[in-house]
């Protein structure tokens, strides 16, 4: 099988949704999609190579103690590899380089601002420019929100799509960027492809349609590639019509909205990368 | 020397934290603050270079985005007063332990012992304060001086250069180990002396028991071969408190009880639990022959039910309510996490798919004087609710299923009951996965975190009800990351076959879980000083039953141990060999070689007496007030406004009730995501559309008229919940969870025997509704001493027992939600509505009890039940919702404005409604009772279905979003769908 499209989720320390986005990979066509844990990759036994999608999933890595995955980012810098092989850092480094794709939900979107990966305006995937903090109402929320797309983003991962409707559920969700100019950036190379929205697909800093009072209601951005993105939002958690908080009430596709985005990213690799 | 790392907010960042204190402390303590912000401090108290504690400073432990840091000087600057809350020596610090593993990462080089890092948080407060309110925001808000310790400066005292200075809340750990011996052989008034100052828990006729057992010459002989003495140790004592207290021993549940009835009539019951809850079981799996889906009942740390030929679901309620009276966060907390291990220790292991949580607690609104010790119920409420948000969300387990009661009697002790369903394979490694086996020769393996002496007598404290000495070790704090890292090792150990038995340390710690695993081969050897500590300076009894929390004790096989330990090396999960399970006979413990206990199993398990209780019920003469005329429009609205009706939604929402994807009906939905579910669905595997229904029955305000009918009560509504939404009336399995006040007679309860009573009524209904709706009862637990009693004042808790519920539904695609659907569809009532307004919340909003408390008939119900299973297999239903608290009034009120359309009904329709006055046919809580809708087109076939049930036609969804009742030609009352809301969502919604 050539043109088998493998993805992954590393696993461990406090990740809580690599069943379902493993899940959601399957149902969108990866031929392989594995739930890792972590001490594979540390012993050695598995590598980042093997793979064209990185999944960094959703959870409390750490229990987020030091904030939403400091600890968890702090690892994949330092944890040594046995037998001296490069570290996770230096795996995921390569991976991008291959022209692979990164998505983070979550904690995983978390992770992926504080090491750096993303925004990486200027592609420099080791520089934090933008950070995930508390919610400005001070509390853990699940609910559902609106999203609106940019259809000039680069993101792979929302090409296509107009407004789509998901879950958060976080208590440290407010995006907020190190200056205005970095704000300008992500703004003018369209690097926001999901905004907080009211029931009109207009985006809205006002609580609860805006959850957490993201700057500019920024529910995901992406690296100027369109391969890295990353979002609070679940998609993994809207893969079927049942997921839907109303589907006993109204008429809904079988496939969930969530899913459209694990089809991009799969549909791109199987043009693109494998 | 240590050194304090400071993390605070840049000027530009908002701080959430800080204003959500200000606001908590104006709600809490009436103090209005002008400005609070909030610091993070790190005191390391390890051998760093200076540049080893900047990198970590600038690294793991800030964000250069948001934060800016401090080293050894103070960042807090333009504030009134400052406040620094850090845990006490020896408490579980969560954070603290991820800082120094982050540090460990960075420098690559291990914590020596002793070193560590302690976190703390510093406030600063702006306003009007002076010291003296700092204290008591500091000790009536921020901080709980049992678990904490706090640092208060004003802006003169603080040291410009050095900030606050470094406290290291280190163990002191000077006491050398020791055993120490106890003579039994003294008076009985120095018996009992003995088991007070020992917390021990134990009666007088227990301690006799020991006495007996310590002067048989044979036990003295064999005593003498192993090199111990002719007194029991303190190992030995302690051993024997925990195995025989009455939170592992269930003595009450277990006790002959001479029960004498309001006419007179006495019987004698040989222990409740056999007689009713493995008798109702035992009766019921004989009548479903073949068709029995028991796997699992009573014998394991959860119950266990078939799912389908592949899987089997787990499913087990604890409550944690002595610890979440002392610190509700920490209890409640532990409460989650500790209830989770049952689900993970089942058969050979389980994978955890969803939590269910249900508080009992005092009006967080309670404004009248609390006696000493008791917490405010809203600072329980706010801990409670965070404990388990932590426990639940950081575990990746979403919360699907719970409620609040609300009672003031519950300020005297809150109860916290949490549940957890989990999921296992069938068969694993060709043997069914709810069994286990320990064999002789296993290794004793405890895995996950250390031992400390968190929680020592926990199991014996919680035996006893809430007193002045009541000790601070019984509090922990749950870790749920370490206990993550274990299961998700456990699992992989687990499919390996890499043992052969697992159970969780949870009350009495290795004590009981080591003595329970051993029953299988008959006995062990356990070396205490190789257990793992958290710090030294334990006396070898602390170290054997120290309840130190996220720790599972496993039976290795030798042929696998070494494979065991390298998974768990690589995992980054603690596994220490502490010894052999043996078929000698006997509970042996050993310490640096020495045998410091040695106990005949036997003895152990089986030898503690029978307790003797008498019970006599009485008819209290209850009456039905006259309430005269009333504005019965608002007292709908005053109903929807209830605590124990409003809508909950700021609480829900605090829960992960979607992470694993699995939840198909939420807690909350309708047009707007905000009606009240009755239950919820889960659909437990991606390639299947079996799901798993669960719901809860609790009603412990008709336990003032009868415990009988509160029983039945409880049976039905959680029966009726599972069946609104499509769960399978004959495939449902419940589990009971007592709570109860001290029924045993005695100068400190007089009333025992009416208490005790009042329990064999409950059991009594238990076993009959059970029966009659062929439910069985596959696990349980029991909390006896929910009283708080201090000099004069006494508060007992209303008899509560919390029927839980999970069962199955075959096709998670067929459920059906409370929320009316489209203008046009039918609105039927289903059942009979009778003048039974006892005990229920229209009468406790008028001031009363009253005495027609509501009863159950199973055989009508239970046809109803199925007949309901089938509309839903035709789909005949658009809505389904229970009628609970609130009556018939209150559940239409909640379908239509969940639904964004209104109802118009003529109640002159429902069933009985010809012998009721209006607030009866309003707001009666007659149970076994659904208000559906169905569409106009299935109305022949819904109606044929349904020709031998009761069934009334009483009105029909309307787009005018109001509801409008009528009797006949008369106006009943008329409200908005928006007023309604309003009213039901006001209450908590800040909250």
């Amino acid at each position: 099988m050539a043109k088998e499209v493998r993805s992954l989720v590393i696993a461990g320390n406090g990740t809580n949704c690599e069943r379902e986005v493993v899940a959601a990979c399957r149902l969108a066509g990866s031929e392989v999609a594995d739930a890792v844990h972590i001490a594979e990759f540390l012993a050695g036994r598995v590598k980042l190579a093997d793979y064209h999608f990185l999944n960094l999933a959703g959870g409390f890595l750490d229990g987020d103690d030091l904030g939403s995955a400091k600890a968890g980012a702090n690892r994949l810098l330092h944890a040594p590899v046995a037998g001296g092989g490069a570290s996770l850092a230096e795996q995921i480094g390569q991976f991008i380089d291959d022209g692979k794709l990164i998505m983070g939900v979550c904690n995983g979107f978390q992770l992926m601002v504080k090491m750096g990966l993303l925004p990486a305006t200027d592609l420099n995937y080791q520089r934090q420019s933008c950070s995930l903090t508390h919610n400005d109402c001070g509390r853990f929320v699940d609910r559902w929100v609106s999203l609106q797309t940019d259809s000039d983003s680069p993101c792979i991962y929302t090409r296509g799509l107009e407004g789509i409707y998901l879950p958060v559920r976080h208590g440290e969700g407010k995006f907020v960027v190190d200056s205005d100019t970095t704000l300008a950036q992500l703004e003018a190379a369209h690097l926001i492809p999901l905004r907080y929205a009211d029931d009109n697909f207009s985006p809205t800093m006002d609580y609860p349609a805006n959850p957490n009072g993201s700057v500019a209601a920024i529910a995901g951005v992406c690296d100027p590639t369109g391969r890295l993105f990353g979002l609070m939002p679940h998609p993994e958690a809207y893969v079927h019509y049942t997921h839907h908080p109303r589907w006993t009430r109204e008429k809904l596709p079988e496939e969930g909205m969530g899913l459209w985005l694990y089809q991009n990213a799969i549909g791109y690799i199987r043009e693109n990368v494998v | 020397m240590p050194c304090r790392i400071v993390v605070g907010l840049k000027d530009a960042v908002r701080d959430a934290r800080g204003e959500r204190v200000k606001s908590e402390i104006r709600q809490h303590l009436g103090i209005e603050l002008h400005r609070v912000r909030t610091l993070d401090v790190y005191t390391v108290d390890a051998a760093l270079t200076a540049e080893e504690i900047e990198a970590a400073a600038r690294g793991p432990l800030s964000d250069p985005i948001i934060q800016q840091v401090a080293i050894d000087r103070p960042l807090a600057a333009d504030f009134d007063v400052l406040i620094e809350v850090g845990f006490r020596p020896g408490v579980t610090d969560n954070v603290g332990r991820t800082a120094r593993e982050a540090i460990q990462y960075l420098t690559g080089r291990p914590f020596a012992a002793g070193e560590a890092v302690y976190t703390s948080v510093q406030y600063l407060l702006n306003g009007q304060i002076d010291k003296a309110q700092a204290e008591k925001i500091a000790s009536g808000f921020l901080a709980n001086g049992l678990i904490q310790r706090w640092t208060i400066l004003d802006k003169s005292e603080l040291d410009p250069q050095k900030g606050v200075p470094a406290t290291v809340p280190k163990v002191d750990s000077s006491s050398a180990p020791q055993v120490q011996k106890i003579n039994l052989n003294v008076s009985d008034e120095e018996l009992l002396q003995i088991s007070r100052d020992g917390m021990l828990a134990l009666n007088q006729t227990e301690m006799k028991e020991l006495q007996a057992y310590i002067n048989n010459p044979a036990v003295q002989a064999s005593r003498h071969e192993q090199g111990l003495g002719a007194e029991l140790t303190d190992v030995e004592l302690e051993a024997l408190a925990q195995t025989w207290s009455e939170h592992c021993k269930h003595k009450i549940f277990s006790a002959q009880i001479d029960y004498e009835d309001e006419k007179g009539q006495k019987e004698t019951i040989d222990s409740l639990f056999k007689t009713y809850i493995v008798g109702a079981t035992r009766d019921i799996r004989k009548k479903m022959g073949e068709n029995d889906f028991c796997l699992s009942v009573f014998k394991d740390n959860a119950g266990v039910i078939r799912f389908n030929d592949d899987w089997s679901m787990v499913f087990k309620v604890e409550t944690h309510n002595s610890p979440s009276a002392l610190d509700p966060y920490g209890g409640a907390l532990t409460g989650i996490v500790g209830v989770n291990r049952d689900g993970y220790g089942t058969g050979m292991g389980a994978r955890l798919i969803f939590n269910t949580d249900v508080f009992c607690f005092a009006s967080p609104f309670y404004d009248k004087p609390l006696p000493p010790r008791l917490l405010h119920p809203r600072r329980i409420f706010d801990g409670v609710i965070e404990g388990v948000e932590h426990g639940g969300n950081k575990s990746g387990i979403p919360t699907v299923n719970g409620s609040i009661q609300f009672d003031d009697r519950f300020a005297g002790k809150p109860l916290v009951y949490c549940g957890t369903a989990s999921i296992m394979p069938s068969t694993l490694n060709g043997r069914p996965c709810h069994e286990k086996q320990v064999q002789v020769g296993d290794h004793i393996i405890m895995t996950g975190g250390r031992i400390g002496k968190d929680g020592i007598h926990g199991a014996t404290f919680s035996s006893e009800e809430l007193h002045e000495g009541s000790p601070v070790t019984a509090v922990q704090i749950g870790d749920p990351i370490t206990q993550r890292r274990m299961f998700d090792f456990l699992i992989v150990a687990r499919d390996r076959g890499l043992y052969n038995s697992i159970t969780d340390n949870g009350a009495g710690g290795l004590s009981s879980s080591v003595g329970e695993m051993a029953e299988d081969t008959g006995g062990f050897e356990l070396h205490l000083d190789r257990a793992p500590l958290k710090y030294p300076g334990l006396q070898p009894w602390e170290i054997l039953i120290s309840e130190a929390q996220e720790r599972m004790t496993l039976a290795v096989p030798e042929s696998k141990i070494a494979e065991f330990m390298q998974l768990a090396r690589e995992m980054d999960v603690e596994a220490t060999d502490l010894g052999q399970f043996t078929d000698s006979g006997y509970y042996q413990c050993l310490y640096q070689g020495e045998t410091v206990c040695y106990l005949d199993m036997e003895f152990l398990h089986e030898g503690v007496p029978q307790m003797q209780i008498p019970a006599r019920w009485e008819d209290k003469q209850h009456q039905e007030p006259d309430l005269g005329e009333r504005d019965l429009q608002a007292d709908l609205l005053g109903l929807l406004g209830r605590l124990n009706i409003c809508s909950k939604e700021s609480v829900i929402r605090r829960y992960d009730h979607e992470v694993q994807a699995g939840t198909v009906v939420k807690p909350l939905t309708g047009i707007a995501n905000d009606g009240p579910s009755d239950a919820a669905v889960y659909r437990p595997l991606f390639d299947s559309f079996e799901g798993i229904v669960t719901s809860h029955g609790i009603c412990p305000s008709f336990s003032d008229i009868d415990t009988y009918h509160m029983m039945a009560c409880a049976i039905d509504e959680a029966l009726r919940n599972f069946v609104a939404v499509g769960g399978n009336v004959d495939h449902v399995a419940g589990l009971d969870n007592f709570c109860w006040c001290d029924p045993v007679e005695s100068e400190r309860t007089p009333d025992g025997a009416y208490k005790a009573a009042q329990l064999v009524r409950a059991n009594k209904a238990l076993y009959d509704y059970c029966v009659a709706f062929g439910v069985p009862l596959i696990s349980g637990k029991d909390s006896m001493k929910n009283d708080y009693q201090i000099g004069d004042t006494k508060i007992s808790i209303p008899p509560t027992v919390l029927f839980s519920v999970i069962g199955k539904i075959e096709d998670v695609r067929l459920a059906v939600t409370m929320d009316v659907k489209a203008p046009g569809d039918l609105v039927y009532l289903l059942g009979v509505t009778a003048d039974e307004l006892g005990g229920s919340e229209y009468y406790r909003m008028c001031g009363e009890l009253g005495a027609n408390v509501p009863k159950v008939d199973s055989a009508r119900a239970l046809k109803l039940y199925r007949t309901l299973n089938q509309a839903q297999q035709q789909r005949l239903l658009r809505s389904c919702h229970d009628l609970s608290d609130g009556g018939l009034a209150v559940a239409l009120a909640e379908k239509a404005f969940a639904g964004g359309f209104g109802i118009a009904a003529d109640l002159a329709r429902v069933v009985g409604a010809s012998d009721l006055d209006d607030a009866a046919l309003l707001f009666s809580e007659s149970q076994s009772r659904l208000a559906v809708t169905v569409k106009e087109e299935n109305r022949q076939a819904f109606e044929a279905l349904f020709a031998d049930c009761d069934l009334a036609l009483i009105g029909e969804v309307t787009t005018e979003e109001a509801l409008v009742l009528h009797r006949g030609s008369k106006l009943l009352l008329r409200t908005t769908n928006g007023q309604n809301k309003e009213a039901w969502q006001a209450p908590l919604r800040e909250l």
